[in-house]
């Protein structure tokens, strides 16, 4: 048994967990926060995309003991004061979801992947940067659609806040 | 049309619980003492179980109770059913073999459980799962189905003598004989479908709750259709009579067809509860859903087609042996027989066709419906001997295609199904059009130059959706009936509840049927709610698939707004002391037509509950329910057309272009139905050059997780060019034909017509593989090759 200290969403969370415990059970189970989600076990559908530590990371491929100390952000610390975030916005704006299930690791991947490429994604960058993050439903054509239009807002915004 | 009404790329309502993390799947369900489950199953394809000894399990730390097949049996646990009775040819009815949730003497394929571990949490019963020991007696297995009919081949059920299950068939055999004998052309082929794996990203999983003070359970679950579920836990496996049984289906991630039936794992959490005493969890992890989900396809067909001297189709003869897997699914019967050979005719006038289907058991995992279910099978049958044989006499494939269309409606083929509307001409000019047909050469020419084979391909497909006629599909086997109900329930304040037997577990009903009451009232879609999915809530309902939600399930929320209508304006003109028929419904009040009266709805709404003030013999209350039953299928058709890059050097594809152009008939929500098309396209493509559920020769699922079984990622499909063109649909009220199937139907023969285009070889099977690309572009070329 281990127990970990991590901080979720600006919240410390402690909890004893056995050793094989992974990131996205102490998410789930200890943390209560049920919005990052299970979809393999492979590591292959991106489901599970949280940030820990500023950087996108499949909690199912961690052992919760790993990110002891860390800072994790979930889908459900993306929002500030109810404000969406602008990834969740564009992906409401531009129907990029439809069950919803892959919607979570894959607003994470792309909100880590718009801060590191900034406003120069384009449609094949985005294409491949989400080659972790398997969707059934949207065929993706609109969840690359919704990535673009967030990037290009994003840096609309830091360029009007410089 | 207010800003919310029918035909508005309305935003979905539902979208702000899952972009913030607060959907409720039911994974994310917890009960006080819930214990979790964790399955044994079998290694083997196909196997005596000769004993399973738990007492180490039992041991070990946190675990409540292993249970096994022989206490099911024991407990009066029914077996799975399958729902829709087929006859052979010969009169006898299909060949069901015994399937049981937990099986306690022959497994029939790998991943078949035996038993399962309920412990204090999921680690622990996982552990315990592997320290149950079953002995096993390995038996011979089969899972191909041509080689499962050959003699000698295992015998899978004993009552289905060299592994048939039906061997049935359709048309008129004679007629169709006499025009391949006065044929000018026959082109004749085989043509596989290869089997898929639906994936729904979330897994199945269950939480059954039995409560012993009140005899009653509630199963909170993944499903498309929880009513259906329901009645089949209760009339068919004794889990619990219907008002004893709660079903919940609350968010659920995707379903494709694959959540449709009751599996056993549901019947054993329910069943595991009231043993255990605890509220039991299960959720599958992929390999699971793998191994146990139902797959799709899986067809190999012989066809011919027969033209007369003006290039003219005189018949179709098709030969179909289908591949059921190990046990008859719940719908898995209807499946290759009234899905699939009734669309035979596509969107040509054929005089005559006839399809033979016989239907295998083999040692592989059942086999049912999968988005598009018979019609994708059927399209691309069509598709592909259409291309090939255009081919062959030299003639533009969409130009041999339009000569053959059906221009006049409605049409009945030599297939059962009646056509009722569609302008085939007009989709196919369409796509033609935006793809730019006309200059294809040019870019052929060009890629050329980079060293790059160009190849076009197209698809007309048609399909029947608006799953069904309850008498039609009753006279043709089917256990239920396929109507759809609604409630309307107008709130004191005037705000309105729909309850739906429909299920959305991506569709965005929570928006499309919102803006039905926004269309009809005026009102907002904020002031709308849609319930579905607990059978506590709604009182019954026959679920989603089929593209059925809107042309059935809608519009059964049509009929009941007609009654709500026809009331709130009686009372409305008893209010106003006007007539009846002056009465008007805009902008959320009801007016008197040519005066300045008005009554805004709420206080129509609050008059009826009030109930003050009322007509002579009104009921108080603002609430109707009603139920509606399709008068026929609906038949979505449209044209697709693909366009390929082949690297000859590697054999990769690349789609350099898709363009789709559909006939849904009326529209509600254009971003909605944008949506499914580019899912489905999605789900297509990946057949036609990805997805493949291979087994080896023992039985054993090669393709059993995301490592081996390639599913489409952003980077392996372009964007989509969609448009539609609009033939209403005379069958239901809102003119819908339904849009969820058609993307995976339409597009795999698209793919497979460019790629083989590109190369100069139509030998080329799905999935169309790098590897399978470049050695039938080998063949094409041995001289080039040799270079």
């Amino acid at each position: 048994m281990a127990t970990v200290t991590i901080t979720v969403n600006g919240k410390k969370r402690s909890a004893t967990v056995e050793d094989r415990t992974l990131l996205v059970n102490f998410l789930r189970e200890n943390a209560g926060l049920t919005g990052t989600h299970v979809g393999c076990d492979t590591s292959q559908c991106g489901a599970c995309v949280v940030h820990v530590d500023g950087k996108a990371v499949k909690s199912c491929t961690m052992l919760a003991a790993q990110a002891d100390g860390a800072e994790v952000v979930t889908i459900e610390g993306l929002a500030q004061g109810g404000e969406l975030h602008p990834v969740q916005a564009a992906f409401h704006e531009h129907h990029g979801l439809q069950c919803g299930f892959c919607t979570p690791g894959m607003i994470m991947a792309a909100t880590d992947m718009i801060n590191r490429y900034g406003a120069k994604l384009d449609e094949a960058t985005i294409r491949k940067e989400l080659d972790g993050n398997i969707c059934r439903c949207t065929g993706y054509h609109n969840i690359v659609k919704a990535i673009k239009a967030a990037a290009d807002a994003m840096a609309g915004t830091a360029q009007a806040a410089e | 049309m207010g800003v919310d009404g029918i035909g508005a790329r309305v935003k979905r309502k539902e979208d702000r619980r899952f972009i913030t993390g607060k959907g409720r799947y039911t994974d994310d369900m917890t009960a006080p003492g819930m214990g979790f489950a964790a399955f044994v199953r079998s290694p083997h394809a196909h196997a005596k179980v000769k004993s399973i000894d738990a007492s180490a399990a039992l041991d070990m730390p946190g675990v409540e109770a292993v249970l096994t097949g022989e206490q099911l049996v024991g407990d009066g646990v029914g077996n799975l059913i399958c729902g829709w009775m087929i006859h052979s040819k010969d009169g006898t009815p299909m060949k069901m073999g015994a399937w049981r949730a937990l099986e306690p003497e022959i497994v029939r394929h790998v991943g078949q459980a035996v038993a399962v571990v309920v412990a204090d949490t999921l680690a622990q019963a996982r552990d315990a799962a592997e320290a149950v020991v079953v002995d096993y007696e390995e038996l011979p297995a089969v899972v191909d189905a041509v080689a499962a009919l050959e003699p000698g081949a295992p015998q899978i059920h004993p009552e289905a003598e060299n592994n048939l299950i039906y061997d049935w068939e359709i048309g008129d055999e004679a007629a169709v004989n006499a025009a391949f004998d006065s044929a000018k052309h026959v082109t004749s082929m085989e043509i596989s479908n290869n089997r898929l794996v639906p994936n729904a990203m979330e897994p199945r999983a269950a939480l059954a709750d039995y409560d012993e003070a009140e005899e009653h359970y509630t199963l909170w679950t993944t499903s498309q259709n929880p009513h259906v579920a329901r009645l089949v836990l209760s009339a068919f496996y004794n889990i619990a009579p219907e008002h004893k049984l709660r079903v919940i289906a609350p968010d659920v991630g995707g379903g494709f067809g694959s959540k449709i039936y009751v599996y056993p794992e549901e019947m054993v959490c329910l069943w595991a509860s009231k043993r255990t005493g605890r509220p039991v969890k299960w959720v599958a992890d992929r390999t699971e859903a793998f191994l146990t989900d139902a797959h799709g396809r899986d067809h190999k067909s012989h066809a011919e087609i027969a033209l007369d001297e003006n290039n003219r189709i005189t018949a179709l003869r098709v030969k179909t042996v289908a591949n059921l897997g190990a046990y008859m699914s719940l719908f898995s019967s209807s499946v290759p027989t009234y899905l699939y050979a009734t669309l035979l005719s596509g969107q040509y006038d054929i005089p005559a066709i006839h399809c033979n289907v016989k239907t295998v058991y083999t040692n592989t995992t059942p086999v049912d419906a999968y988005r598009g279910a018979g019609r994708p099978e059927a399209t691309f049958l069509v598709e592909r001997i259409m291309e090939t044989t255009a081919r062959e006499i030299g003639m533009d494939p969409a130009e041999f295609r339009r000569k053959n269309f059906i221009t006049e409606f409605p049409h009945q083929t030599p297939v059962i199904m009646c056509y009722d509307s569609g302008d085939y001409n007009a989709s196919l000019d369409a796509a033609m059009k935006a793809a730019d047909y006309a200059n294809f050469g040019a870019r052929k020419a060009e890629a050329a130059s980079r060293g790059k084979l160009r190849g076009i391909g197209m698809s007309c497909y048609i399909e029947a959706c608006g799953i069904a006629p309850s008498q039609a599909v009753g006279s043709l086997g089917a256990g239920v009936g396929l109507w759809e109900s609604a409630e309307v329930r107008v709130n004191p304040v005037g705000t309105i509840e729909v309850l739906t037997g429909s299920h959305s577990h991506g569709q965005g009903h929570e928006t499309t049927f919102a803006q039905l009451v926004a269309d009809r009232f005026g009102v907002g879609t904020d002031t709308v709610q849609i319930v579905h999915g607990d059978t506590d809530k709604v009182q019954f309902g026959m679920g989603t698939y089929g593209s059925r939600s809107g042309a059935v399930g809608m519009s059964a929320v049509v009929k009941a707004l007609d009654k709500v209508e026809a009331k709130a304006k009686k009372l409305a003109a008893h209010l106003m002391e006007a007539s009846e028929g002056d009465i008007v419904v805009e902008g959320g009040e009801f007016k008197v037509a040519g005066t300045d009266k008005s009554t805004p709805f709420f206080q129509l709404a609050l008059a009826a509950y009030t109930a003050h003030n009322m007509p002579e013999g009104m009921e108080p209350g603002l609430k109707e329910g009603a139920f509606y039953d399709p008068t026929n299928f609906t038949f979505p058709a449209g044209t697709y057309i693909c366009e390929v890059e082949v690297d000859p050097d590697t054999g990769k594809t690349e789609i350099v272009s898709f363009v789709a152009a559909d006939d849904f008939g009326k529209i509600i929500n254009p971003m909605i139905v944008e949506g499914q098309v580019h899912g489905g396209l999605t789900q297509g493509i990946g057949q036609a050059l990805l997805e493949n559920a291979a087994y080896d020769e023992s039985g054993q699922l090669i393709t059993a997780s995301y490592m081996d079984y390639c599913m489409p990622r952003a980077d392996d499909v372009p964007s989509f060019n969609l448009m539609t063109t609009e033939t209403i649909c005379p069958g239901n009220p809102l003119g819908m034909k339904g849009c969820g199937e058609a993307g995976a139907i339409g597009s795999p023969p698209a793919v497979i017509n460019a790629i083989t285009d590109a190369i100069g070889n139509n030998e080329l099977e799905m999935p169309a593989t790098p590897e399978r690309v470049w050695r039938a572009l080998q063949a094409a070329q041995p001289a080039q090759a040799a270079e």
